[in-house]
């Protein structure tokens, strides 16, 4: 027992004095949730951050990048656990990922402390880039893509919304984010409901929509419960009572999208990302997404990951594979093409500056997608636009 | 009004045959196996995949769902439980619970952790409104495959031999077996049973429950709900439990969605105050 334990120091005393003698690497953190319910988030954004890395090369400024994936299980504790780790031992460059709120919000003061950048691929609630002054957001926010469909609503005959969104930071922020500008352009709330996160059956709640004489259902859930609440939508006939769903692009999720059937189609929403954006770029994305990935779909997780890759790659090759504020530095104001379009890292509130789109479900060559017919330039986050 | 009674109803009796084959074991057997909703989610999951992946029409699916999950429990009762039948509670807790971790673990790796979508069939998916009543063609469907279920399940208990034998085991093993009862047979099969019934409601529920690989944790309270509310010495008392607590939580969402869920648990606290042992127990029950 006691040599085996020996044996163990030993070896992780050698593990640890190795990265000394290899200076030569820049180290990425990638934390993102592998296993666990929001295992799609990191299973999209691992596949984009790898695929960034082999189409552009893995080394920068004469240095090789390594980058070390390790999985949280969406436990905001874990995150906290495994930042300070790859901050202390492994001295990451950078630290990236963060498929939720709560888990960026626990990893923020290390990234303080430590002097170390943190990219936030995906979680999208407001403040999360306020937390710390070393956090970098590729992803979006909430109130970002929440603008764009409560403007088409009020344009487009929708006098009367009922909400319904899922009761965390995220949905909160979309309610009172729809709300306050559908109210503003004449609009009127006829019912509020917020569902919570564990919730077993939307008939209740639907019935309330249905009898609240709504002309439209505006909805955030989180992306995997979309489709249920799309199908007991149709199976309860609010549509054809005269409700319209429209919602955030979270509940077409591009990943499961094309499972969901025929009830999808016609559901209008607003987001800054679609698969089936029409740009030589993205077209050139999606497909060696695919290729490599059995077929998948890259969606807003997985271009939050591409797009923060980027960020990265390109802001240690400016400060010659350098961290801390060298690396900091060299990635707020980045300008750049996106396979989602133009966007623009905000040198003063370090969040993504991006065009949201509104889009419509449609069947293109057999399969679903979310195609977008209209646009809005360069939306920055509301939540700092004050 | 009469709508949402009627989604309360649906939604109660999906409840009671997901639960009632853990009533039988927890109530019958005396073992607390929390693993329950781990065979309900093999049923979820057998019927997902058979229509996905091998082009099963709905309906056949349920059957196979049964037999899978009913299999399932048949080896994992001759293998793994048998040996716990006669542990304390506390060793049953913590072995049962570790096998959900497992379950949950292993569909997660196999399957993957996405939501899995049913795609029902035409003839179930809609509504129609009869004298005002908007009924859900698919909730209907689960209504009266319940009701058949919950008659035939309670005619073996009283009126067959089998039911007999299986109380007579459960009462006194020792002197069941000396009378000729094959008390680990009986067992078996009431187990196999338990878990088939309990795969079968993960079929018909996939669609309104939904179905990923964390359903055997999201829905333990609710079967522990309406198994502890409904007593566990009668098949009425957990459907009736079962039925209360769908229209409760039905009702609750749409008139007061601020409290959501935490009806259900009020309720269930007021009825384990007023009656500690569920809504009806078997005078002389243990």
């Amino acid at each position: 027992m006691q040599r085996r334990t020996l044996v163990a120091l030993s070896l992780a005393m050698t593990a640890a004095a190795l990265p000394a003698a290899a200076q030569d690497t820049v180290k990425i953190g990638l934390i993102l949730p592998m296993t666990g319910p929001f295992a799609s988030t990191g299973r999209q954004i691992d596949a984009a951050v790898k695929l960034y890395l082999a189409q552009n090369g893995s080394t920068v400024a004469g240095k090789k990048v390594e980058v070390i994936l390790k999985d949280d299980a969406s436990v905001a504790d874990t995150t906290r656990r495994i930042a300070q780790e790859l901050v202390v031992n492994d001295k990451v460059a950078v630290l990236a990922g963060f498929g939720l709120t709560p888990l960026a919000l626990a990893t923020a003061p290390i990234a303080t402390q430590a002097k170390t950048p943190m990219v936030v691929m995906a979680a999208a609630t407001s403040s999360i880039t306020e937390a710390s002054p070393y956090i970098v957001r590729t992803s979006f926010t909430l109130p970002q893509v929440t603008l764009g469909i409560a403007e088409w609503a009020a344009k487009n005959k929708i006098k009367k919304a009922a909400t319904l969104v899922t009761d965390y930071g995220p949905g909160i922020d979309a309610e009172k984010t729809f709300k306050d500008r559908f109210v503003l352009n004449g609009g009127q709330i006829v019912t509020e409901v917020r569902v919570p996160l564990r919730n077993p059956d939307f008939a209740p709640f639907l019935q309330r929509v249905r009898d609240s004489g709504a002309d439209a259902l505006f909805t955030f859930v989180p992306s995997g419960v979309g489709s249920a609440l799309m199908k007991q939508f149709a199976e309860r006939g609010l549509d054809k009572a005269g409700i319209r769903l429209i919602a955030t692009g979270d509940v077409t999720d591009d990943d499961i999208l094309n499972d969901m059937g025929d009830v999808a189609l016609g559901v209008v929403t607003s987001h800054h990302y679609s698969a089936a954006h029409k740009s030589a770029l993205n077209q050139k994305f999606v497909e060696a997404f695919g290729k490599a990935n059995k077929g998948m779909r890259p969606n807003f997780m997985g271009v939050g990951g591409y797009d923060g890759m980027r960020v990265i790659m390109e802001g240690l090759k400016a400060s010659k594979g350098a961290g801390g504020e060298a690396l900091l530095n060299a990635m707020k104001g980045q300008v750049f093409e996106s396979p989602r379009g133009p966007v623009l890292i905000d040198a003063q509130t370090r969040d993504i500056v991006q065009d949201v789109y509104i889009r419509k479900v449609e069947r293109v060559n057999g399969q679903l997608y979310n195609v977008e017919f209209e646009t809005q330039k360069g939306v920055k986050d509301p939540g700092k636009a004050k | 009004m009469l709508t949402l009674l009627f989604d309360g109803i649906a939604y109660g009796m999906l409840l009671f045959v997901l639960a009632v084959g853990l009533a039988v074991t927890l109530g019958l057997m005396n073992f607390i196996n929390l693993a329950h909703g781990a065979f309900a989610m093999a049923g979820g999951y057998a019927t997902v995949l058979l229509m996905d992946r091998a082009g099963v029409p709905f309906l056949a699916t349920l059957p196979i769902a049964f037999a899978l999950a009913a299999g399932a429990g048949a080896l994992l009762e001759r293998t793994l439980y048998r040996p716990m039948y006669g542990k304390p509670h506390l060793d049953q807790v913590l072995f049962s619970i570790g096998l959900v971790f497992m379950a949950v673990a292993a569909v997660d790796y196999l399957i993957g952790s996405q939501q899995q979508i049913v795609k029902l069939p035409a003839f179930l998916s809609g509504r129609f409104d009869l004298a005002a009543v908007g009924i859900g063609k698919y909730r209907l469907f689960i209504i009266v495959l319940c009701a058949l279920l919950t008659v035939a399940l309670q005619l073996v208990l009283s009126r067959t031999r089998f039911g007999s034998r299986l109380r007579a085991a459960v009462d006194d093993p020792r002197v069941a077996s000396g009378l000729g009862i094959n008390v680990n047979r009986v067992f078996l099969l009431t187990f196999a049973v338990g878990s088939g019934l309990a795969g079968l409601g993960g079929a018909l529920g996939a669609e309104v429950l939904g179905l990923d690989p964390t359903f055997p944790l999201k829905f333990m309270i609710y079967f522990l709900i309406v198994v502890s509310v409904g007593g566990t010495s009668t098949i009425t008392g957990p459907l009736l439990a079962a039925l209360l607590l769908g229209i409760a939580d039905v009702l609750g969402k749409y008139y007061a969605p601020k409290l959501g869920a935490f009806i259900v648990y009020t309720l269930m606290i007021v009825i384990l105050l007023w009656r500690p042992q569920g809504l009806f127990v078997r005078k002389g029950a243990r």
